[in-house]
């Protein structure tokens, strides 16, 4: 790394960034975009190819309708019109990652266009305007062998697996993004997270990141302050991870600057992140501009979704994550902190579904965030993958709003549950843990408490009530905590007064 | 709009097809015939007329996602002028990165 890079806060006095979003997304149908091939992850190099994916001479291809449906659903979703008629494009290059020197995508005609979104940093909403999101199909995997890197450069050759080749893809492009200034970073970063969020709730990806079903090229150009024309871009690829979007930017509008300052020239290329030593390095060296010689792909028909269709899909649409939130903490009347501790601990899905079981919002939130989550991170599991039921947490929370167990008993009650023990109830009577509301026994034991101890009792005849807490004590104590410490209380200054 | 041989090279050049200095000097007016050619249609079709690009007014032609068989990779790769690994395995490229 020789990058001459300067000062982030310097470089925004100076320049405004401009960015440009480009999110490709695979989606999980099961079969391929034009083949019946599986899109299965992780199976054996090269068993997932038929002849339409490997580009065999005379084979032809037919779209997956499910994958039409979804590049639909994404658009709606989008705020996205869509197109009343559209084609497939044949995008024509040279390069081992696709048998028939060809990618199959959509060009001037992209199924859904015009749409925009609004993300949060800090509490400041940034609109995110979307140019397209258009069909494409995934290229095949190559690896290289020989480099010191495992980079190409230097590889002395290339395996390839074309098991990736024809997956359906959505490609989802911004406009220019302005305006964003200090914050530029990590609003690339929350507009991914925003789509990564919409995603997983329409169900149309699995949204994995590590796997790359969501990628992202990160573009980004620097305007000098007060001036309005747009600057060279650069287009970073290989960001594969939420930080690295906000970490590559942050990196590429410093080098950036430092050139537009020292009076040097951005070249427009595609730079790569290398995510362990923090920086960009220049990628593909043109000679010439690339030319793919887009042209109408005559193998497969135009896609014409009738009005009715969109709005059937329309109407298939979930709630919007950010919506949700907002409605969820509004409806729950939690602080934005309270709010925040269930977000940061993914428990909203299971707080909400505790609610619907009957637990008042604050007890679902204090079993999740608390307890649970820690028994969970103990476990090294995800806190939806303990043994325990948002239903079997609203039972408990409605044992201990009965009085019949209180939260040192309700711990053991999860012991329990987790145990598999049954459900809370069962758990209760087999392990015998009922706070003893039978005031028999209670007064039994408090009139041993108090033989057993003259001097405190004196002194709460005395009237120095403080005295109690020794006699309480001993009474949870013989009651093995399972009494209600203020009953006893009561009955304590009852029996001294 | 006559091609000339460097228009050609560098069609040449986009499709992968290495062709000697006579071999553009010949062709480029056979190119030239085909797209005078084309050019004439164009002339005779009115602006009402739309451009088309399937033979056949079809639209929305889906297939149900459902998995189909694959080819067995031992037949893959029997394609392959080499391979590794179940892989299929190709010279190194030159300047340039995946
Ligand atoms: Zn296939």
């Amino acid at each position: 790394m020789t990058d001459e890079l300067m000062d982030y806060d310097d470089a925004l006095a100076l320049y405004d960034p401009v960015l440009g979003l480009e999110v490709h997304v695979e989606l999980n149908t099961n079969s391929k975009m034009f083949c019946g091939c599986s899109t299965e992850f992780g199976a054996e190099p090269n068993t997932q190819t038929c002849p339409v994916c490997l580009g065999l001479p005379g084979s032809l291809p037919v779209v997956n309708g499910k994958a039409v449906e979804s590049a639909m659903r994404i658009g709606l979703a989008l705020g996205c019109e869509i197109a009343e008629w559209c084609r497939f494009a044949r995008k024509n290059y040279f390069y081992p990652d696709m048998t028939k020197d060809f990618q199959t995508s959509q060009y001037d005609e992209p199924i859904a266009f015009d749409g925009s979104v609004t993300i949060e940093v800090d509490g400041v909403p940034y609109e995110i305007p979307i140019e397209r999101a258009h069909m494409e199909e995934d290229a095949g995997k190559l690896l290289h062998v020989g480099g010191a890197t495992g980079r190409i450069q230097g590889a002395e050759y290339s395996l390839i697996d074309y098991n990736r080749a024809g997956v359906p893809l959505i490609e989802i492009v911004t406009k220019p993004v302005r305006g964003t200034g200090y914050n530029a970073p990590e609003v690339a970063k929350a507009y991914v997270s925003f789509l990564r969020d919409m995603l997983r709730s329409l169900g149309v990806s699995d949204v994995r990141m590590e796997q790359g079903s969501l990628r992202c090229d990160a573009n980004v150009s620097l305007m000098p302050k007060g001036t309005h024309e747009l600057g060279t871009r650069t287009e970073t690829k290989n960001v594969n991870s939420l930080r690295s979007i906000s970490e590559a930017l942050r990196y590429e509008i410093r080098r950036q600057a430092a050139i537009l300052a020292s009076g040097g020239r951005i070249i427009q290329e595609t730079r790569h992140w290398h995510e362990d030593g923090g920086y960009t390095s220049p990628g593909r060296n043109k000679e010439q501009a690339e030319d793919y010689r887009y042209f109408p792909e005559p193998d497969l028909v135009p896609i014409a979704p009738s009005r009715e269709w969109v709005e059937q899909l329309r109407g298939t649409l979930p709630e919007m994550p950010s919506v949700r939130t907002k409605r969820l903490q509004e409806v729950w009347g939690f602080t934005d902190r309270e709010f925040g501790d269930i977000l940061a601990g993914s428990a909203l899905d299971l707080v909400e579904a505790t609610v619907e079981a009957g637990a008042s919002p604050a007890g679902a939130r204090k079993w999740w965030v608390t307890e649970l989550a820690r028994r969970a991170n103990e476990a090294g599991l995800e806190l939806s993958e303990l043994a325990i039921t948002p239903a079997q947490v609203a039972a408990l929370q409605k044992l201990v709003d009965a009085g019949t167990i209180n939260d040192k008993l309700a711990r053991q009650v999860i012991d329990g549950v987790l145990a598999g023990e049954g459900e809370p109830d069962e758990v209760v009577r087999s392990r015998g843990l009922a706070v003893v509301s039978d005031s028999g026994a209670l007064e039994a034991a408090v009139d041993r408490a108090i033989a057993a101890d003259p001097d405190a009792a004196q002194k709460i005849r005395d009237g120095k009530v403080q005295a109690a807490g020794a006699l309480i004590g001993a009474v949870m104590k013989e009651m093995r905590g399972q009494a209600d410490a203020a009953a006893v209380r009561a009955l304590v200054l009852h029996r001294l007064s | 709009m006559a091609l000339t041989p460097d228009d050609v090279a560098r069609l040449a050049g986009l499709a992968r097809i290495d062709l000697s200095d006579a071999e553009l000097a010949h062709l480029a007016p056979q190119l030239d015939v085909i797209l005078e050619s084309v050019a004439r249609v164009t002339e005779v079709a009115n602006a009402d007329v739309p451009a088309t690009s399937h033979a056949l007014p079809l639209v929305n032609v889906f297939r149900q996602d459902v998995v189909t068989p694959s080819l067995p990779v031992e037949s893959v790769l029997a394609m392959a002028p080499h391979a590794e690994d179940n892989r299929f395995a190709v010279p190194r490229i030159l300047g340039e990165e995946a």
